[in-house]
């Protein structure tokens, strides 16, 4: 009680200041914790078929820069392992690619969509990046609807194990914002309709579409609502404009 | 560069394709001089190569850019950003650490631009470092405490305290040496840079990104190195410091002294910092011919043993008990004992801490008295000339040396834990160059790779006689290097092994191009070994059960070497020494004399370099200096020796060496081909050696405690303890090499 009082005492004295809001961190943590899921002793091997393809990876990089492989390595075992990726996996990619262990941590604790927790069967990720929460319903009525419906906040997984939520910065699909990302599959110009049936269909097991949904009436890419602007006449043929002496 | 990981894979593969007889064969022409890059540095003119850094640039023309992530002896990483300096013509400051210079470049090392532009990198750092300067250890020796009131704002803008404060960070724990506190951090990555380059383990490095970025090992583990205590040097900051040194004394108290290391043979350059008779902590000194900037942790650590179980007072054992006494009572008993022995049955037993002034005293003493038999601890070969060629037994390359060398074959040596600073050395030139290491004994870890030959007697007999694959790579190399190790050397058949390795070593000389070059080493483990050899010492103690010595005088000689079931059961001991260790345990009469720091003593290191360690401070109780105490007991014992002063005592082994006159210095040695023919017109024929050829100490954790004081040592206790349960960490299992 006292310290808040202080701190806004504080606060009404300041004038100038860098952040008006808390710093906004990782809720990650950068130091390897062992928990009985996640622990060197768990056991962890590339399947036959991602050995193969472990092969291949590391055949595109010239010889001695083995260790170029490692971010598809990491992906590779991350999608091997319900979309998670344990230390015991690190520890494989950088015996495979005789990479010092820490390099390998290095990278996989660089990269935020290398998930070093587990996760839910389905990884909701969520933008909330400018153009998301500006477009269509917004991202702040999506996310709503998403921890309605789950009853989970960021950052947390389903009792069942089936959803993870998780709050990201732009994916690139801003033209169709708001957007959410379940596993590798992007749902674009959302409403909370939307997401509803989406979470809906994936609780009952069906895998709904994936790509723009009822926002922007339904539209098959990113095309304008009201048809083409330009570009509208056939496209020209090869030589226009060029020279006639060329 | 090119056998740093990750580019260490594209130098293997080059190794498989050529195999052993690939060996880089350098240009013995010196390459043709560069042209000269004109730069101006604040409008004057300096002249450099070509692919100088313009904070090098600088430093010619004498102006020092401020840095932190910046270091002479490790790669570039530019992170820092605080070397920003104007150059004319560029619309940015140009981080000087990494930018090269151009023709015709002006550098402007005091423009506003510059010095704005290091008020706002400093104002950065110092957003998220914390103002706990007084109760920081780095607290008067900080880079970031000097810099900032050099170049940084006199006022802060942070007033961002009362909403987040400023970044927080986990400190970790990487063992019982390096305190971390990570909060502190500026991510110079020094330390990682460091551990990867130079310790060669890759153990330290960044987790997270952005403001979330952390220096660690992400995994909790220790960092296992032999030299891992020189990050805390290269820490700019507070964040790595000195765990056994924590809250003990600030800089600025301390009286630092310039000394010599005895941990080792390697002899590294060290300060002693002391303050109230009390030796603080020990830093390293800058010596390019010997341990560059680096000292292992036994040297940097070990001096806490200095203070525990010392000899304060004189000991005389009454019914098998030692019981205190006082000088006058010491020295009488040890005359009675001489008076009853006959003079001849008078031998001297030198340690591995003796320093040279001591043991002329007691050789001269016991000579005096009629004894002819002083020797040292480690043994040594004798069958051949042995000790009558210094060549024989010294490491005739010099540590300087070794950075030439383009095939080096180690014999019977871990050199990474017995001269961790040679092992740095070897290490240094395998990145730099494509030397070619290859390892007859164990086939241990010394953080670069090698060619492991096994550690069978056999191979070293095929070596000898040149049918061994690795001959071919000897052979053609320009500056082939044998490091023989002394622990091969001290069973009966030392001899054998040592014939072979010469004949390796000869064969060799003979078709060398460099005529000047020399091939052979030996790796002392001991400080004192060299400078005993030098004064006429014998090498190792089988010598006293032939003679049936009755009365054995010991200089700090603690290894063990000397047992009672091993000498004269009717003998008697005198100790002379400072720790009450294994020689104190069976001694008659006990000494007490001075530590290594507690005295100006001169040692002679492994490559013969003779060395002045001074006085910092002064010896404990009623202990007292080691050649005074002999030159007090010779007067008891009425051979007084002629002299009294340090002074006189030096002059005399100047007399008996030359090389003592001459502090610093390596003295060439020569005769290699006489020493060999000696060797060689005594007819032995190469019998078979059973045992391996093998080091002693295979583990990090037999590092650690190796003489009195690191016995002694609290903190190598904790480090070995640490070592131990280490090994059952999961994550500090040994990697699988690349």
């Amino acid at each position: 009680m006292l310290s808040s009082v202080r701190k806004q005492l504080l606060s009404s004295a300041v004038k100038r200041y860098f952040h008006a809001s808390v710093l906004a961190c990782s809720d990650k943590s950068f130091v390897h914790r062992d928990t009985p899921e996640n622990n060197s002793n768990v056991p962890f091997d590339f399947t036959p078929e991602n050995k193969k393809r472990c092969e291949l990876i590391i055949s595109n990089y010239p010889k001695g820069h083995e260790a170029a492989a490692c971010i598809p390595l990491l992906d590779l075992a991350q999608r091997q392992n319900d979309n998670w990726l344990p230390i015991s996996a690190m520890h494989k990619v950088a015996e495979i690619l005789k990479m010092p262990r820490m390099r390998v941590y290095e990278v996989a604790t660089f990269y935020t969509m290398f998930n070093r927790e587990p996760v839910g069967k389905y990884f909701v990720q969520i933008c909330t990046t400018t153009p998301c929460i500006l477009n269509g319903v917004g991202s702040d009525a999506i996310l709503e609807a998403i921890k309605q419906n789950l009853g989970i906040d960021v950052g947390h997984t389903t009792k069942d194990k089936m959803f993870t939520l998780a709050e990201v910065e732009c994916l690139g699909a801003c033209v169709n914002a708001p957007m959410v990302q379940i596993n590798d599959d992007y749902y674009e110009d959302l409403t909370v309709d939307d997401i509803n049936r989406i979470l809906n269909d994936l609780k009952a097991g069906k895998k709904p579409k994936p790509g723009p949904q009822s926002g922007q009436n339904g539209r098959f890419a990113s095309e304008p609502k009201n048809g083409l602007t330009s570009l509208t006449e056939p496209p020209r043929g090869p030589g226009f404009g060029v020279r006639p002496d060329l | 560069m090119l056998r740093l990981w990750p580019l260490r894979q594209v130098a293997k593969v080059q190794n498989v394709l050529g195999g052993l007889t690939q060996i880089a064969t350098k240009s013995t022409q010196p390459a043709p001089a560069p042209e000269l890059v004109e730069v101006f540095i604040d409008d004057k003119q300096v002249f450099v190569e070509p692919g100088t850094t313009v904070l090098q640039a600088c430093a010619v023309a004498g102006v020092e850019i401020p840095r932190f992530c910046y270091h002479d002896r490790l790669s570039i990483a530019g992170n820092c950003r605080m070397c920003l300096v104007e150059v004319e013509r560029s619309p940015k400051p140009v981080a000087s650490c990494a930018m090269p210079v151009m023709k015709g470049m002006k550098v402007k090392t005091d423009s506003p631009m510059t010095r704005k532009a290091r008020e706002g990198v400093m104002e950065f750092l110092l957003m998220n470092h914390p103002l706990d300067c007084p109760i920081c250890d780095q607290g008067g020796e900080c880079d970031l405490q000097d810099q900032s009131m050099a170049f940084g704002s006199d006022r802060s803008r942070f007033t961002d305290n009362a909403f987040t404060g400023k970044r927080a960070v986990e400190d970790k724990n990487i063992g019982p040496l390096i305190k971390t506190i990570m909060t502190r951090c500026i991510q110079c990555t020094r330390c990682i840079r460091f551990a990867s380059e130079i310790a060669g383990v890759d153990d330290l490095g960044t987790s997270g990104r952005g403001t979330d970025m952390q220096v660690g090992t992400y995994v909790e583990k220790m960092f296992k190195s032999e030299l891992s205590g020189n990050v805390i040097d290269l820490c700019p900051v507070g964040a790595l410091t000195s765990k056994p040194y924590a809250f003990t004394a600030r800089p600025w108290e301390i009286r630092k002294v310039e000394s010599i290391d005895v941990m080792d043979a390697v002899g590294s350059n060290i300060v002693v910092g002391m303050r109230t008779n009390e030796v603080m902590r020990v830093l390293p000194r800058v010596n390019e011919d010997i341990n560059e900037e680096w000292i292992s942790d036994k040297t940097r650590f070990a001096y806490d043993g200095l203070k525990r179980q010392r000899l304060t007072t004189p000991f005389i054992n009454v019914d098998g008990q030692l019981v205190p006494t006082d000088w006058e009572t010491a020295f009488v008993k040890v005359a009675e004992k001489v008076k009853k022995v006959d003079p001849k049955l008078i031998a001297g037993v030198a340690g591995s801490t003796a320093d040279a002034e001591a043991m002329v005293c007691l050789k001269d003493m016991i000579n005096r008295l009629g004894g002819e038999l002083l020797c040292t601890e480690d043994s040594f070969p004798l069958n051949r000339s042995g000790i009558d060629f210094r060549s024989n037994y010294i490491f005739n390359t010099t540590i300087g040396g070794i950075e030439q060398a383009d095939v080096v074959l180690l014999i019977g040596t871990n050199p990474r834990l017995e001269a961790p600073l040679i092992n740095a050395r070897i290490r240094k030139t395998w990145i730099h160059s494509e030397v070619c290491v290859g390892v007859l004994g164990a086939p241990v870890d010394l953080s670069y790779e090698y060619q492991y030959l096994g550690d069978s007697f056999i191979v070293l007999k095929d070596l000898a006689a040149g049918t061994h694959p690795m001959c071919k790579a000897l052979a053609s190399a320009n500056k082939p290097m044998i490091i023989l190790g002394t622990d091969c050397l001290q069973g009966t058949e030392n001899g054998v092994i040592y014939n072979a390795v010469k004949d390796i070593a000869e064969r060799l000389r003979k078709n060398l191009k460099h005529k000047d070059w020399k091939i052979f080493n030996l790796l002392q483990k001991n400080a004192s070994q060299v400078g005993a050899l030098d004064l006429g010492y014998q090498p190792g103690v089988s010598g006293l059960k032939a003679l049936q010595a009755e009365l054995i005088f010991l200089l700090g000689a603690d290894a063990g070497t000397v047992s009672k079931d091993k000498i004269n059961p009717s003998s008697s001991v005198i100790y002379i020494g400072h720790h009450g260790d294994y020689g104190a345990q069976i001694a008659d009469v006990v000494l007490p004399a001075a530590a290594y720091t507690e005295k100006d003593a001169i040692y002679v290191n492994t490559e013969g370099r003779v060395q002045l360690a001074r006085q910092a401070v002064n010896p404990p109780g009623m202990a007292r200096h080691d050649w005074k105490i002999i030159r007090a007991l010779s007067e008891i014992l009425g051979v007084a020796l002629p002299y009294d002063k340090l002074a006189d005592v030096r002059a005399r082994l100047g007399e008996i060496s030359p090389t003592f006159d001459q502090p610093g210095q390596v003295n060439e040695s020569g005769f290699e081909a006489q020493a060999y023919q000696l060797q060689t017109e005594i007819k032995d024929p190469i019998v078979n050696v059973n045992t391996a050829i093998s080091p002693t100490m295979l583990k990090l954790k037999d590092f650690y405690m190796t003489d009195p004081i690191s016995r002694a040592s609290l903190t190598m206790a904790k480090c070995i303890q640490a070592c131990k349960e280490s090994e059952k960490n999961p994550y500090s299992k040994q990697e699988a090499k690349a």
